[in-house]
């Protein structure tokens, strides 16, 4: 009988870790945690009755109906691209032009949707809103909007915390100089 | 004379030796950063597009909320709420919310964001019974996921 030294054979190792990689690399699901934020406004019950009263031009109102129709400040309005740029304005007036907010505090974007919107219009129009306030954060921070919404994204690092105070203005009692307030308002029940 | 030999029995070979070791370093990324889908979704996830993207750090501390069309037809055509492997009403959300957010550290509980992924085609209708629970329940930070736009188009 012929000695045979009792080895395993490893040459088709490479192929069995090959096809567990390929494996995992099918099942793998990158984790997809990005979107667009945003912070709900507290309970209906729990706040004041009483009437806030908004001056009209303190407020820049986007309507959208139930056939994704844009209504900007009253106008029927199909082409989006000036929308961003009429926020800006809007928001940094500072009561430059009486039609306009009178600062940043005060100006409300609000924003009414029908039920029958589809979710589609409806976050194509927030991303806007967001989008212009994204570049006024960006700008005061001397960074472009990419960067900003790093920074946003990550506030442990504390340089990045310093750019996110000074981007939206932080003032020392913990207000806000350029606060974004987007209003969504309760649909209106014409379609859906 | 010359200094320079001819060099005629070189071997120009790619050792090989090595590749098992590499493919089990690729390997074991994978299998480390994988995270086997635990529910399978039963409603349509045709999720839209947006340019303004914020990035959620903490996965631990994100809970999802699945709402569109029901893949299968048999389950009707109305935009249903999926959360975790079962479809809910949204007077349901609510106590799926606590549930969840008692599964959360006591101190981190206030941080919980709601990730709604939502079909491009639902209506606002729903969406917006949901943020109403949501609101009642305190689980006022949310997200809507959305997938990214190349910048130009806008």
């Amino acid at each position: 009988m012929a000695r045979t030294t009792p080895e395993i054979p490893n040459a088709s190792m490479a192929d069995i870790a090959f096809l567990l990689l390929t494996f995992f690399l099918v099942t793998t699901t990158i984790a997809n945690d990005r979107g667009l934020s945003l912070i709900l406004p507290p309970p209906p019950e729990a706040q004041q009755t009483e009437e806030i009263k908004i001056q009209e031009h303190n407020m820049f109102k986007i309507q959208l109906n139930s056939s994704d129709a844009l209504l900007v400040e009253g106008e029927y309005t199909e082409d989006v691209s000036g929308l961003k740029d009429q926020l800006k304005e809007f928001v940094l007036n500072y009561g430059k032009n009486p039609n306009l907010s009178d600062n940043p505090v005060k100006a409300i974007v609000s924003f009414k949707t029908d039920r029958g919107t589809t979710h589609k219009r409806f976050i194509e129009i927030l991303n806007i809103v967001q989008s212009a306030y994204n570049d006024i954060y960006a700008e005061r921070a001397g960074v472009n909007n990419a960067r900003w919404r790093e920074i946003a994204s990550d506030l442990q690092d504390p340089e990045n915390e310093r750019l996110y105070d000074l981007g939206r203005g932080k003032k020392v009692d913990g207000s806000l100089e350029i606060p974004m307030n987007i209003s969504i308002a309760e649909p209106t029940k014409i379609g859906g | 004379m010359s200094k320079f030999k001819k060099k005629t029995n070189v071997k120009q070979e790619i050792p090989t030796s090595s590749m098992p070791d590499v493919v089990f370093m690729l390997l074991f990324f994978f299998m480390v950063t994988t995270e086997l889908r635990k529910t399978s979704i039963d409603v349509m996830q045709r999720i839209p597009e947006a340019t303004q993207l914020r990035k959620l750090q903490r996965k631990s501390l994100v809970v999802d909320l699945y709402i569109g069309e029901p893949k299968k037809r048999d389950q009707g055509e109305d935009f249903k709420i999926q959360a975790d492997d079962n479809f809910i009403l949204p007077n349901e959300v609510l106590l799926w919310v606590s549930r969840k957010r008692d599964g959360l550290p006591e101190a981190e509980r206030d941080l919980m964001t709601v990730s709604l992924k939502v079909d491009k085609e639902t209506t606002r209708g729903i969406i917006a019974d949901v943020e109403t629970e949501l609101r009642k329940a305190n689980a006022r930070r949310i997200l809507y996921a959305t997938m990214q736009q190349a910048e130009d188009k806008m």
